[in-house]
């Protein structure tokens, strides 16, 4: 018996998705987009300091239909990171931990950081950035 | 470690599917992981269907019909049907709960049932928890004193103080939220899981226990405690009604607290 090779019992394949484990996963993918993002951020940055020619195919990139889609990925990310953020220093001080509250907070992450990020691009495109 | 999918001897296959009986009203169909040592096959999901007129309301009791009448060959661990051994954990619908105190009738469809997740796998619904029960012991789950005992008496606990073990004490150690955990998943050699941090913690929050400082020390490590993410599968998985995070994170907090 102890020669067998046990299978293993089945995981994320059959465990139902709840908002918790969503929310919590979503952080850490949005974290890591983050640290991308903050790369994409100092090409700009370097781009901007090397000169105008630089800059403007970094700026060719940004203003890409591409590079749009990218952008706003990014302030998503960031704007979720930020609102779970909130949620995970609340659990650092031992509250919010009552399931009803932890469903409600998740929720209202989601909620607030699409608000957020589309409040941002609408701001954006009415201040004329875009062209 | 992360691994996102299946070995392949774990890979789960396509296997019986057993007569539905004659003349039955209200079918359940039960599919059923299966795995069993004597063969060299892949686990597999068996079907089978189960009258709801001729069968007790759980889900067990459908597992025990299962076993008396159609299948003597399908295993599972069950003892008390009262939700207080633990021993009918198990995956329902892709939550980890007890089959003794769920419902027939709670389950919308099809009633698919796995052993508790990411775990060894005995034989059908039977997880090896061995690692489980190590780690269990491995916090020292008694009383330890410093101080004689009272001559006369028991060490005994104001009201209050005893109020502070509600919500930790109900703990039948089951193991649904440990295999819940996504991070016990992957950790399970190192992190010590939802359910034996809850036990931690009860042992802490104990006003006659005096070794909390060496009980603290033995969790201030990188993997025992602090792969907690507060995913909170645990919380909302387990069949008792408990809250393994909220525990956590009060141990997380005695970690800062007692740095001054």
């Amino acid at each position: 018996m102890a020669n067998v090779e046990r299978p293993l019992s089945p995981h994320l394949q059959i465990y139902k998705p709840q908002i918790t484990m969503v929310t919590s996963i979503t952080h850490r993918i949005t974290g890591v987009a983050l640290a991308g993002g903050t790369l994409l951020l100092t090409w700009w940055l370097i781009a901007a300091a090397s000169g105008p020619g630089a800059y403007a195919t970094v700026n060719g990139f940004m203003e890409s239909w591409f590079g749009r889609l990218v952008l706003f990925g990014f302030t998503w990310a960031l704007f979720f990171h930020l609102c779970n953020g909130i949620r995970h220093l609340f659990w650092d001080a031992g509250k919010g931990f009552e399931l009803p509250t932890m469903r409600k907070t998740g929720m209202a992450a989601i909620i607030m950081s699409v608000v957020l990020t589309l409040l941002t691009w609408v701001i954006a495109y009415s201040m004329g950035g875009a062209s | 470690m992360v691994e996102l999918t299946l070995p392949k001897n774990s890979t789960v296959g396509t296997g019986k599917t057993f007569s539905k009986p004659q003349g039955a009203t209200k079918l359940k169909t039960f599919n059923v992981y299966r795995w069993s040592p004597d063969d060299t096959e892949n686990p597999r999901i068996d079907t089978y269907y189960v009258d709801q007129d001729d069968c007790g309301p759980m889900i067990l009791d459908g597992l025990i019909k299962i076993k008396n009448e159609i299948d003597p060959t399908l295993t599972f661990r069950r003892s008390c049907r009262e939700g207080i051994c633990g021993s009918c954990a198990m995956n329902i619908n892709g939550t980890n709960t007890l089959a003794c105190t769920s419902g027939i009738d709670e389950m919308d469809g099809d009633i698919n049932i796995y052993p508790l997740p990411h775990q060894p796998v005995v034989k059908d619904l039977v997880p090896d928890l061995t690692n489980f029960y190590a780690q269990y012991a491995s916090i020292k789950p008694w009383m330890q004193t410093q101080t004689p005992p009272p001559p006369d008496r028991e060490r005994l606990q104001s009201k209050e103080d005893r109020e502070k073990l509600d919500g930790l004490y109900e703990c039948i150690l089951c193991a649904c939220c440990s295999t819940s955990c996504p991070s016990y998943w992957w950790n399970s050699d190192r992190f010590l899981g939802p359910a034996v941090l809850l036990q931690a913690y009860r042992w802490l929050a104990d006003s006659r226990d005096e070794n909390t400082g060496e009980r603290l020390d033995a969790l201030e490590d990188p993997f025992r405690l602090y792969r907690c993410h507060t995913i909170m599968n645990c919380a909302n998985t387990c069949p008792k009604g408990l809250n393994p995070a909220k525990a956590i994170a009060e141990i997380k907090k005695m970690m800062i607290e007692r740095r001054g």
